[in-house]
């Protein structure tokens, strides 16, 4: 084999592993040419980052950046909807929320989970990626007890658990900054580098905030998130019901052209369909006296 | 050709080895992280675990890993605080510097971080994070979750 055809068998090597998107496959081969002094390092730099370029996906976001994500995300949030600054409530909230993350399939996260009260009436609730969850009062008051309100709350961490909201970031965005971040890795960034960097750490909470907000996740997602709470509803050993009984509840509750849930969700009737075969039939309200009064004592300035 | 043949053997161990590494060792992938006597959050914590520290894996049990750290110690933690990638702190320098891959590597403080979120709020300086950074201040520890549980007569199935 001459050097020349060598060089022609690596470069389709190079290509076909670009286009199956093998990034090992494609770091051999340029190995392999370097070697042989077939290409260039900086040419082999130039293809690595092709091949790489290709593989990115939410996936490929660390648990450290998703932290940072959804602090803007949450800081958002909050520009529209403000806080309920009502300690009692919050602790609450945190106390039945981390403890039903705990059972989830995703416990760990960056920063771990935090729960807030928003003060808003809308039927409404954001899970900022990585775990900080933002719950309407409005949709807290459409739970009448401690189990239905373990519904709302592990459906939104089941949209955690699910990276929902990462996977709402524009694919093309994602692969552009993923690449910068890789192909800049090896030393400090610039401050031209950092701007460009938050250029598209902000067009990517905009595209979570339109998610969140506006478009909502796809029908799937949420039926899914409903599979989630109910799982994590048995574990922790909730009636699974009371998913069912909230969405009833809600759907008495629902104006399909309100804002909300009514906008970003399928309606409390599809979910209901969806969810209970798995949940079984709805949860008897007064099934679970011990919680009672420390359900109503925190929700009683809401 | 015994050249490029070298080669070819060489990226295949190179490959082998990776693969081999990576199956023993992961790292941690969460700020901090705590080691338990059993897999499940009330049972004790033998260990503190940081970002980016190596542990090897012992053992596995319905979605917890046993592993032990570089002092020795061993405990328990969720897979989901586990990365098989190696987690780097000082981008810039021996395992960057060669060139593995993304894929095998993560890089600690790169990308989206402290500076990007800076500057990101300098440029919406109406961004209010006071309720961001209060929020992260409410922490439960498995403790209080077992209390509270307790207290709610709430019992699952498997009994924890």
């Amino acid at each position: 084999m001459t050097r020349h055809e060598f060089g022609r068998g690596v470069l389709c090597a190079l290509a076909l592993s670009a286009l199956i998107g093998c990034g090992t496959v494609t770091k051999i081969g340029t190995q392999i040419g370097q070697g042989s002094g077939v290409i260039t390092e900086q040419q082999a730099t130039s293809i690595n980052k092709t091949g790489a370029a290709l593989e990115k996906t939410f996936a490929d976001i660390t648990p450290e950046q998703e932290y940072y994500i959804g602090r803007a995300v949450a800081a958002t949030i909050l520009e529209t909807y403000p806080p309920l600054d009502d300690p009692a409530a919050n602790d609450y909230l945190n106390e039945l929320g981390q403890t039903l993350a705990m059972a989830s399939d995703r416990p760990e996260t960056f920063g771990g989970y935090h729960f807030l009260l928003l003060d808003s009436d809308q039927i409404n609730a954001f899970a900022a990626p990585g775990g900080l969850i933002l719950v309407c009062k409005g949709l807290v008051s459409c739970c009448r007890n401690e189990d239905e309100l373990a519904a709302v709350l592990a459906h939104e961490i089941g949209h955690v658990q699910d990276k929902d909201g990462l996977k709402a970031i524009k694919k093309s965005r994602l692969t552009s900054a993923l690449t910068t971040i890789g192909v800049e890795a090896g030393r400090n960034l610039g401050s031209a580098k950092v701007k460009d960097l938050t250029e598209q750490f902000a067009g990517g909470i905009q595209d979570i905030i339109h998610t969140l907000v506006t478009s909502g996740y796809a029908r799937g997602q949420e039926y899914q998130a409903d599979a989630v709470s109910v799982e994590i509803l048995g574990r922790v050993g909730y009636h699974t019901g009371a998913m069912v009984s909230m969405l009833e509840e809600m759907n008495r509750r629902w104006d399909p052209h309100g804002p909300g849930f009514a906008r970003t969700h399928p309606s409390p009737r599809d979910r209901i369909e969806h969810v209970a075969p798995v949940a079984g039939p709805a949860a008897d309200r007064q099934s679970r006296p011990a919680t009672r009064d420390r359900f109503a004592a925190a929700m009683s300035g809401i | 050709m015994a050249r490029i043949r070298i080669c070819v053997v060489a990226a295949v161990l190179l490959a082998a080895t990776v693969a081999l590494a990576v199956a023993g060792v992961m790292s941690i992938q969460v700020r901090t992280g705590k080691l338990r006597t059993r897999p499940s959050f009330l049972g004790q914590v033998t260990a503190s675990v940081g970002y980016g520290d190596r542990v090897t894996v012992l053992d596995e049990k319905s979605g917890w890993i046993q592993v032990r750290t570089g002092n020795g110690q061993t405990g328990w933690i969720h897979n989901s605080a586990l990365t098989e990638k190696k987690v780097v702190l000082n981008a810039g320098q021996g395992d960057v510097a060669t060139g593995a891959s993304g894929s095998e590597l993560a890089l600690a403080g790169k990308g989206f971080n402290d500076e990007v979120e800076a500057e990101f709020r300098s440029e919406n300086p109406d961004l209010d994070y006071t309720w961001v950074d209060r929020m992260e201040t409410f922490r439960l520890t498995p403790e209080q979750a077992r209390r509270f549980l307790a207290t709610g007569k709430i019992a699952s199935p498997g009994g924890e």
